[in-house]
């Protein structure tokens, strides 16, 4: 007991040239390299002020750092700002009283704010429909196509070859498969690259109600002709041992990094791996699309995650947060962020800066994502996707598809199955957030 | 003469009792009545609200073909990884029961695995199976058998196994031995006399002195199947491919941690928790009837 007195009052003490220094709790989910980074962010906001002290803490991978924001709102101990992966963003639209959205947050604050410095379909995803941002974009990725170069030319294919559309993925996957390549082409995560965005890229919808943007009585779609169709080729690879299947997360990336297959579609952010890891010549290509169909390309939609201000906070802190937020969306940050990682810059300053500081000239391909993302204005089918148990609903996509690449089913029965029960979690969603 | 202490009154045996009643009732019945409550809701993840739906929970549980193949894909884990674990536990102990130079070595070795974490365990056998750089892989390879736990359902559900199998047979095999040793040498050698060889003897005497063994380890074995085999298929197959090692209580895990279906996740529990009660029960007095003490 006069221990803790000696300690509060030396504490005092101490604190007392800064005693009004409110403290700012953060929680992320990011570890090894982009945990150093965020530390950084964190350390560089905290000594260019003095009034708050933002602590970032590490809360486990996105699902358990998005249990561990909802556990403690129900204990009352929520955290100042908790980071959610994008699907988790249906759920916390839905949890009106214990989110809120940022606009909000810097309205109060009298902060200064700009929806329009953000980049559309990277903020497109974390808006509702009459523009408010509701979260602010973190990290946001998009998926491209990485090409080991070597592998082609040891097929005797040229390195340079047109890989623009799926048609000619298709041809060089034949040619790789005659040299007796044992891996042409392998992917990570299935659902987001092939499905979600198959779908925003070819400008159909994932989802009926602007692909849940509109409301909570969306249904999938995901089982018109493009998907299967893309989804029966895929399964034919698959058959053919073209397309080689490795897990339903980035499992597929350590075959790639080993130089073992020649074609793999994984997010640009996995540009600092490939880059460490990789003895062989690569390159960023943009993701393909199929040429027969209409209004392909569109434009391609984010992963990644996104910050939430949680409700019951103190005006104190909430004016932290907008200065906060308003320091990690600064372009110097972001152009820094952007080049670190391989995730998209959210403003438009922060990817002019990275241009005018020649880093796309001396890294080629890392512009590849933006302009892909970038390439068109946003339409309801192309400006994301929020679902409801979005998680569980990737789970039931990975499963049927496992069962095509497995044989066991054509793409027409496993996306139609993959609706129906996509459907049955929407509605159980529905429910519980009415 | 029977000899027994009795007490007088209610109050002292009930004092004595009590630490036991309060653990019982903090740690069992406050969180199982807590579950059975919660199975009657559709509560948001927040826990800003709460929607009463009677038994509606179970009736979706129980009207959806997967969350059925997943009481299947169940009974044929925790059946094969009971069997797998005690039979190869047993076969140990009987020849470290032989033994007669060395067997401390032996048994210390034996032990090793229990020490380890299932989660970890599960990443252990991961890398020696990973179907593109995993040694066994790459040796089965050799003989021609492609192996690919990723998409065959069947192989995966023999990876869990051995993996939730392989980290409990130190535990089994510390029991079997011990009964084997509590066995009288002076009733195995008498067969010996009389002429039985050792198939006969380990038939005849050795298995139903062992009884009273079994029958603990097989009902601690299909619980631990049940529960605690988790962190093994969390880390090498995540319930899949399709839905092949989807325990009942990995869906458990994932609808109320991944999909915070709170009041869907609350509704399993409680059908678990019913059907540990029944095969407790059926254990007991069906089981345990052909155990000798």
């Amino acid at each position: 007991m006069i221990k803790k007195i000696l300690l509060a009052t030396s504490a005092t003490l101490v604190a007392a040239p800064v005693a009004a220094q409110t403290e700012i709790e953060f929680w992320h989910a990011f570890t090894g390299r982009l945990g150093e980074l965020v530390a950084e962010q964190v350390e560089t906001f905290n000594a260019s002020q003095s009034d708050y002290k933002v602590t970032a803490t590490h809360k486990g991978n996105y699902s358990e750092t998005l249990n561990a924001g909802i556990a403690a709102f129900r204990a009352g101990e929520q955290p100042d700002i908790l980071m959610v992966f994008e699907i988790g963003t249906a759920t916390m639209m839905a949890a009106k009283g214990a989110v809120k959205p940022v606009y909000e947050v810097m309205a109060d604050a009298g902060a200064e704010f700009d929806s329009d410095a953000y980049i559309g379909s990277v903020k497109g995803y974390y808006t509702t429909n009459d523009g408010q941002m509701l979260s602010l974009p973190f990290n946001a990725s998009t998926p491209v196509l990485w090409v080991n170069r070597d592998a082609l030319s040891d097929a005797g294919i040229d390195p340079d070859v047109d890989l623009t559309t799926w048609e000619q993925v298709g041809d060089v996957l034949d040619q790789l498969k005659e040299a007796g390549h044992t891996c042409p082409l392998t992917t990570a995560w299935q659902s987001w690259v092939h499905l979600e965005n198959l779908s925003a890229y070819h400008n159909v919808p994932f989802a009926t109600q602007a692909n849940g943007f509109a409301g909570l009585d969306t249904e999938l779609t995901l089982n018109g002709p493009v998907q299967v169709a893309h989804i029966q080729a895929m399964g034919d690879w698959a058959k053919d041992g073209k397309f080689v299947y490795a897990g339903r997360r980035n499992e597929g990336g350590a075959n790639f990094r080993s130089g073992e297959c020649a074609l793999f579609t994984e997010s640009s952010a996995g540009y600092a791996g490939i880059k460490d890891e990789a003895e062989f010549e690569f390159e960023v290509r943009p993701l393909p699309y199929w040429s027969n169909v209409d209004g392909a390309p569109q434009n391609t939609i984010i992963g990644g995650a996104s910050l939430w201000v949680m409700e019951g906070q103190t005006d104190e802190e909430y004016k932290g947060v907008a200065e906060f937020l308003n320091f990690l969306s600064s372009p110097e940050v972001q152009a820094k962020w952007h080049q670190d990682t391989g995730y998209l810059p959210i403003t438009q300053a922060a990817a002019d800066l990275t241009r005018e500081q020649g880093f796309y000239e001396e890294n080629p391909g890392t512009d590849v994502a933006v302009e892909q993302m970038t390439a068109n204005e946003p339409t309801e089918n192309s400006k994301g996707i929020r679902l409801g148990s979005f998680d569980q609903i990737r789970g039931v996509i990975d499963e049927e598809l496992e069962a095509v690449w497995a044989g066991d089913k054509d793409a027409q029965a496993a996306l139609d199955s993959a609706v129906t029960r996509g459907n049955e979690l929407l509605r159980r969603f529905e429910q519980a957030n009415r | 003469m029977e000899k027994r202490v009795t007490f007088k009154g209610i109050w002292l045996p009930l004092l004595l009792v009590l630490p036991q009643l309060v653990v019982t009732a903090v740690f069992f019945f406050y969180p199982a009545g807590q579950a059975i409550w919660q199975s009657l809701f559709i509560p948001d993840p927040f826990g800003l609200s709460m929607k009463f739906v009677g038994l509606g929970n179970f009736e979706y549980l129980l009207s959806n073909s997967y969350y059925r193949a997943s009481f299947v894909t169940t009974a044929v884990f925790s059946t094969l990884v009971t069997l797998v674990s005690m039979g190869v536990a047993l076969y140990l102990a009987v020849l470290a029961d032989r033994l007669i130079k060395g067997s401390g070595i032996y048994r210390t070795l034996l032990i090793w695995p229990y020490a380890v974490a299932p989660a970890v365990a599960g990443v252990l056998w991961l890398f020696m199976f990973n179907t593109r750089v995993g040694v066994v892989t790459w040796y089965l390879g050799l003989l021609g058998y492609d192996w690919n736990h990723v998409l065959n359902g069947n192989e995966a559900m023999g990876l869990v196994v051995v993996a939730s199998a392989w980290g409990r047979i130190s535990y089994n095999f510390l029991f079997f031995l011990a009964g084997l040793q509590a066995i009288p040498r002076s009733v195995i050698e008498a067969a010996a006399i009389d002429g039985a060889r050792f198939w006969t003897r380990f038939r005849t005497i050795v298995w139903p002195l062992l009884s009273p063994t079994t029958f603990f380890l097989l009902v601690v074995n299909i619980v631990y199947a049940f529960f605690e085999t988790f962190g093994v298929i969390h880390t090498i197959t995540g319930g899949g491919p399709q839905q092949a090692t989807t325990i009942l209580v990995y869906k458990v895990y994932s609808d109320g941690f991944v999909g915070q279906d709170l009041g869907s996740s609350a509704a399993q529990s409680v059908i678990l928790l019913f059907i540990v009660g029944l095969l407790t029960v059926v254990q007991f007095r069906f089981i345990e009837r052909r155990v000798h003490y």
